[in-house]
């Protein structure tokens, strides 16, 4: 039994180390969203800019557990250039992984594919789609600060 | 090894025989609870699981005095007079029901609530709100350097202003037990009431309403063997009696009238509705579990794994104690550079279930400057044995996230 390498995979390890398009930008062609989770203090805001319905840019700033901050550099990589179809597709081929199920594209999941060793650490999951559920929300049109669920 | 048997304690407790490899470090969000008190739930259910205090026959009959006996076997437990217990959802609701009835009856504009940086938030926002609604003022006392309220800092700050002082027994984040007696004794010179939150202190020392002579104390069933959705609310008598209820509706009224009805004497006034019953009949097999072991034994049992595991912890490299001289089961630490729920996972993965978080306790993180912290919890089921698996778990974690920072 060695469920914990699974989870903390070096990819996972990379990112967490050395987060890419971490930092907030000022530029008001982002869309800017923050979501806050105060029982366990991770705190996340995503920008994405979008041009001609492609992802163009990501960026992201906050804090939190390694699953959590990985999670987002993880996530900014491989959603950047996405259509924003294309995009929601892959973030709910995601939400498969973790919980253990199928995906339909796996190749479009990338580097997230490191994540699929949640799905046996059930309380962790809301830690690796905190990001995720960000930008989801901003392909939705929501801006400013999310509610948690 | 002190008094406990913790190999035959082990097997009264289901969930440790269905998980033989669990290492259970989390008491102190809710214990396990022994066989006895399961089924005392089921031989309510299946033997008399009707409501109480209404139907004239004897299952209704039976089922009462089983729940009856329970206010007299808690009331001995902390001595206190049967009348002065009143049974409530938890910790939480006692504690909301003393703010929102006794402190909205005495508390006016000006006055002051002292509280501290170490409460429970159950302890301290009810008062946050009365403060507000009220024009009054919340003061905190200042703790010490290692996080601990003492009678000194406490004497610096109460005065004729003060009314109430809301203050846990037992931190439920550092472990310290708070120098109470003088405090009550000091508080009642000034006239304040003294409201204890006694969540983390009833499961692991004797309790003396009369001899500390405070004014209210509150604690949880859960905490100390028995049944989740359960508190009690010790109250004086006379306090008691002085309070509104915050539930009107059935059993706690005495004759209705139109337009004004009159309730029952303390303390079926504040148990309004069909009470968790089985929960309250069961509660009784969780006290005499503890009688029989002897809340002194279970104190000794408590400071012993303390030293063993404060002072295994604190010879792991990069592991930060925060609470070196607790006594009473509780670790406080965190792993350097690493997330606490990052550890938490990797210690699940040897099985040792340990709280990660801020364990509903805001204000001694900001004091502690923490975002979280872990906090591993014993109690009269764990031994020196658990303690040694959870020091290998914490060394495995400690390696395993060495790269990360």
């Amino acid at each position: 039994m060695n469920n914990i390498n699974d989870l903390y995979r070096q990819v996972i390890m990379e990112h967490f180390k050395s987060p890419r398009n971490k930092g907030l930008v000022e530029d008001t062609g982002y869309k800017k969203l923050r979501l806050k989770n105060p029982s366990c203090g991770d705190d996340i805001t995503i920008q994405v800019k979008l041009e001609n319905n492609v992802l163009k840019d990501i960026k992201h700033e906050g804090s939190g557990c390694a699953i959590c901050c990985s999670s987002a550099s993880v996530m900014s990589e491989v959603l950047k250039n996405k259509e924003v179809t294309e995009a929601n597709d892959i973030i709910n081929d995601f939400y498969e992984l973790i919980k253990g199920n199928d995906v339909k594209d796996e190749e479009a999941l990338d580097e997230a594919i490191a994540y699929a060793g949640i799905a046996k650490f059930p309380a962790r999951v809301k830690c690796a789609t905190l990001s995720w559920k960000v930008v989801g929300a901003i392909l939705n049109n929501k801006e400013g600060e999310l509610e948690d669920e | 090894m002190n008094k406990l048997d913790t190999s035959k304690i082990k097997a009264d407790f289901n969930v440790l025989n269905n998980n033989p490899d669990l290492v259970y470090l989390d008491s102190a969000a809710s214990s396990l609870k022994p066989i006895s008190v399961v089924n005392k739930l089921v031989e309510y259910y299946n033997e008399y699981g009707v409501n109480i205090h209404r139907g004239v026959y004897n299952l209704s009959y039976r089922a009462s005095e089983e729940y009856d006996e329970t206010r007299k076997i808690v009331a001995k437990f902390i001595n206190s007079k049967k009348n002065e217990v009143v049974f409530t959802k938890g910790t939480t609701e006692a504690l909301n029901l003393v703010a929102t009835s006794y402190g909205n009856l005495i508390i006016n504009e000006g006055d002051e609530i002292l509280t501290t940086e170490l409460e429970h938030h159950s302890s301290l926002l009810p008062w946050q709100i009365v403060a507000t609604n009220k024009k009054a003022t919340l003061t905190y006392v200042d703790l010490d350097d290692e996080g601990r309220i003492t009678v000194d800092e406490f004497k610096k700050v109460i005065n004729e202003k003060t009314k109430v002082v809301v203050i846990t027994y037992v931190s439920n984040v550092m472990g310290y037990v708070t120098p109470i007696k003088e405090i009550i004794d000091i508080a009642h010179s000034y006239n304040a009431i003294v409201v204890l939150d006694a969540a983390q202190a009833a499961p692991h020392m004797p309790i003396d309403v009369k001899e500390l002579d405070v004014d209210f104390l509150a604690f949880s069933g859960h905490k100390m063997l028995g049944p989740t959705g359960l508190g009690v609310l010790y109250g004086k008598y006379k306090l008691l009696q002085e309070m509104p209820p915050m539930l009107y509706g059935g059993d706690m009224n005495d004759y209705v009238d139109l337009f004004e009805s009159t309730t029952k004497d303390a303390p079926e006034k504040f148990e309004g509705g069909t009470q968790p019953i089985a929960e309250v009949i069961a509660f009784k097999e969780a006290i005499k579990y503890l009688d029989n072991l002897g809340m002194e034994n279970i104190k000794a049992h408590d400071e012993e794994l303390s030293k063993a595991l404060i002072g295994g912890l604190s010879k792991i490299e990069n592991v930060v104690v925060y609470n070196k001289t607790a006594t009473t089961g509780i670790a406080c630490f965190n792993v350097k550079g690493v997330h606490p729920h990052d550890i938490a996972s990797a210690l699940e993965e040897k099985n040792v279930a340990v709280r990660a978080g801020h364990h509903c306790a805001q204000l001694i993180h900001c004091w502690l400057g923490e975002n979280g912290t872990l906090r591993a919890s014993t109690y009269i089921y764990n031994n020196l044995e658990d303690i040694e698996k959870f020091l290998d778990a914490v060394k495995y974690a400690v390696e395993f996230f060495k790269g990360w920072s």
